[in-house]
């Protein structure tokens, strides 16, 4: 056991997975080229949306669901170190132990150490975001240590040697046939001839599995919830391969970023509620393992729980960035987005994509790479992620906030200069008339036909690449105004 | 002025509640203003066809949006600040922009505590409430829905984003474009989906922006329409823009200009974005 992660905060976290990616427009250039994967985007992210808009319309409390939700993990977050002891408190008197990790690289030196103690030379794991972030399955190859992926679409992005572009579904951007293409060339147990339908594929992907569920000693998985006053972690899942992640081994490790803290029992109520209607559009989800330290007659005898910061702390003291520490993972943010149905999971270069990604990526890790900077400015500001999102994350806020940061961090200086411009002519009134009348007489100068420019000089040529730009008309509304009504009053 | 209790030209328009005339400042935000003059006229004729006074208070420039979502806040503060100052005193304020509204609604009390300037702050608490996009104010602070409009024309409205999840505007602006006589609306497939416009996401970003605008376009052309309107001229300029490079033959024209349209004088054949 360490430092409790409240004690030093690390300035930002690392999150290994996806370095060396480019920043958000150029890698959405190319997504948005490639016509398999907008439909593949379109199609899943079309179909789930209105089941969501469905099962939360039954509810006619949900609004005040989502109110209970953001304002437990509000009143937890303000008080986490209170929550923290608490938890480790339970979970210890309850047979687990408990590690406290300040970045990734810590966390996966505390869990390569437990499997070799296990002489293990291999784990299966549930799905998990947070292992992820802390990119555990490369730390454990380097050290000879087999993850294997049990959840259908995370073992699809690990035997496509791919990557993850969405939080619930980390396959997403793939379609049946490509899957299927997939198995036939990587599972021994495929049949020659397997069909793409969705019963075949799973099939298949179990009969993999199976074998390896009995042999593990060791499972790894992540947590929704910890539940600080009784010490227990909650895994929501569909599949039921997280239930045996979670019991087979003997030996279980959980990697728990320490925002995922909730009081008590009462609030999971809330949270259960939530959940499923907004990541899987359904009532309830299948499969909801509870577990609290070890137990004599069953489950795994030996429990290890892996509290991560990585720049979670740091994010908690930014008063209206820290809003994202609320986010339960659920991606209705990511299913509603316009942006992310267009660019895909990939072009956010984290695993975790799309509004949420642009807003807790940068903070997690820091803005000091031109990606990271990129990505707030990744959004429209339509506002859908903020409706759906049921823990009331304002993610065009802390999206704005996070570009006024990214300006000071990463400054564009041309970009600087033209803005101060800006800002000086349309701050006057006089300045601005002035600018308008040179306006009118350069855009009948320009306009080539009726009114229209059709191409501008960069940066303005990104405007006219693909549309047509208004010539300023011969008087501005103030030169009219002026001219007919006698001046303003 | 007319007195709108004496106006006949537009019988049963009126509400039955008494609606005193009021005086308000019209904030024609800096896009309209340079690039869509007609808008602005468009605004001031229909409010004093409704027996309002329409003042333009020539203290105001920019609200400061652009500046404020990309990043350039103490270039914003700046902006608004003046803003805030040139509308002092107006019972109501007014702008054809849903996206300027809510960024004076939103974001000016956050950015005025932010420079801890005390007069700044008090210029916004008083602007704030008072600040209407054109479809709420007409439908809810008048009470009308019937301008006495015309326009024979088939029209899809387009609800942007921010009037919709920032303003809520609701179904306000369905209710004043089906009093438009002559007005044929038809709905468009998609309609609350995101045109991909976003101020500078449009050149920041500008390959997703297109792929949305798209989109949005092929929604519209689904539609039938000839004039596709909306509360904002930012977005109209996206999607006017991409409409006229295609030459679809389907115009972008703002809703206040339809509303002002009747018939009479011509203005059938505006439509400026
Ligand atoms: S930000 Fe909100 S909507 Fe998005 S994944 Fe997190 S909880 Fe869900």
């Amino acid at each position: 056991m360490t430092t409790p992660a409240g004690a030093t905060p690390a300035p930002n976290g690392s999150m290994p997975t996806y370095l060396g990616m480019p920043s958000f427009p150029s890698a959405a250039r190319t997504a948005v080229a490639d016509s398999q994967l907008r439909r593949n985007l379109t199609h899943a992210t079309t179909a789930i949306r209105a089941k969501r808009a469905n099962v939360v319309r039954e509810l006619d409390d949900w609004e005040e669901l989502r109110q209970a939700g953001k304002a437990i993990k509000e009143h937890t977050l303000a008080n986490l170190d209170t929550y923290l002891l608490r938890l480790e408190e339970s979970v210890t008197s309850a047979g687990g132990h408990v590690h406290w990790a300040r970045d990734a690289a810590e966390a996966n030196a505390i869990a390569i150490d437990l499997i070799k103690r296990k002489n293990a030379d291999k784990a299966v794991k549930s799905k998990s975001m947070t292992t992820q972030e802390a990119g555990l399955n490369e730390a454990l190859a380097q050290n000879g240590i087999q993850a294997i992926e049990t959840d259908l679409a995370e073992l699809i992005v690990q035997l496509g040697d791919d990557l993850p572009s969405h939080i619930l579904v980390p396959a997403i951007h793939k379609n049946r046939a490509e899957i299927g293409d997939l198995f036939r060339r990587t599972i021994s147990e495929a049949p020659g001839d397997l069909a793409d339908d969705p019963p075949s594929l799973t099939a298949t992907a179990r009969a993999h599995l199976r074998g390896e569920f009995l042999d593990a000693k060791v499972g790894i998985s992540g947590a929704n919830f910890a539940v600080a006053d009784t010490g227990s972690l909650v895994v929501v899942e569909s599949e039921g391969n997280g239930r045996m992640c979670l019991t087979l081994p003997d030996t279980l490790i959980s990697f728990v970023g320490i925002e995922k803290i909730i009081p008590s029992w009462r609030d999971l109520e809330v949270f259960l509620a939530l959940l499923p209607r907004s990541s899987t559009a359904e009532r309830m989800n299948p499969y909801t393992t509870i577990w609290s330290g070890v137990a004599n007659a069953d489950g795994p005898r030996e429990f290890h729980l892996i509290l991560l910061d990585n720049g979670r702390t740091a994010t908690l003291a930014d008063e209206t960035g820290r809003q994202a520490l609320r986010c339960i993972r659920c991606s209705a943010c990511l299913n509603v987005c316009p942006v992310y149905e267009r660019a895909g999971g990939h072009a956010y270069g984290s695993p975790y994509p799309g509004p949420i990604g642009a807003i807790l990526s940068p903070q997690l890790r820091g803005m000091t790479s031109p990606a990271d900077a990129s990505l707030p400015f990744a959004s429209s500001l339509c506002g859908a992620c903020y409706e759906v999102c049921p823990v009331a994350i304002n993610i065009p806020e802390a999206l704005v906030h996070l570009r006024a940061r990214a300006v000071q961090s990463q400054p564009h200086y041309p970009e600087r200069i033209f803005f101060s411009l800006a800002a000086s002519i349309l701050s006057s009134p006089g300045r601005m008339a002035f600018a308008q009348r040179l306006g009118s007489l350069a855009g009948s100068a320009v306009a080539r036909r009726k009114g229209r420019i059709r191409r501008l000089p960069p940066p303005l040529s990104a405007w006219t690449d693909t549309r047509d730009a208004p010539a300023p008309p011969p008087e501005s509304f103030r030169a009219w105004w002026s001219r007919t009504r006698g001046g303003a009053r | 002025m007319a007195d709108r209790g004496q106006d006949t030209r537009f019988p049963g328009m009126f509400p039955s509640g008494n609606v005193r005339s009021m005086r308000i400042g019209l904030f024609v935000t800096c896009l309209t203003d340079t690039l869509y003059p007609e808008t602005g006229k468009a605004v001031v004729t229909l409010l004093e066809r409704l027996g309002h006074r329409v003042d333009f208070p020539a203290g105001q420039a920019c609200c400061g949006q652009m500046h404020f979502n990309t990043g350039y806040r103490r270039e914003a503060a700046r902006m608004a600040r003046g803003l805030a100052a040139a509308f002092r005193g107006h019972e109501a304020v007014v702008t054809p922009s849903a996206s300027c509204a809510a960024m004076i609604r939103e974001y000016y009390p956050a950015l005025a505590g932010e420079t801890g300037d005390a007069g700044f702050a008090r210029d916004v608490a008083e602007l704030a409430p008072r600040v209407h996009d054109l479809a709420t104010f007409l439908t809810d602070v008048i009470g009308v829905t019937d301008v006495g409009a015309y326009f024979p024309h088939k029209v899809t409205y387009h609800p942007t984003c921010h009037s919709l999840r920032m303003m809520r505007v609701g179904d306000a602006p369905y209710r004043l474009l089906k009093a438009v006589r002559g007005l044929d609306l038809v709905d468009l497939p998609d309609a609350t989906t995101c045109c991909g416009f976003g101020g500078t996401f449009s050149l920041k970003n500008p390959d997703i922006s297109a792929a949305m605008c798209a989109d949005k376009v092929a929604a519209i052309r689904q539609s039938r329409a000839e004039v596709v309107t909306a509360g904002d001229n930012s977005c109209l300029m996206h999607i006017g823009g991409a409409l006229s490079r295609l030459r679809a033959g389907v115009r972008a024209m703002h809703l206040a200009e339809i509303l002002a349209s009747t018939g009479d004088a011509g203005a059938a054949t505006g439509g400026t974005p």
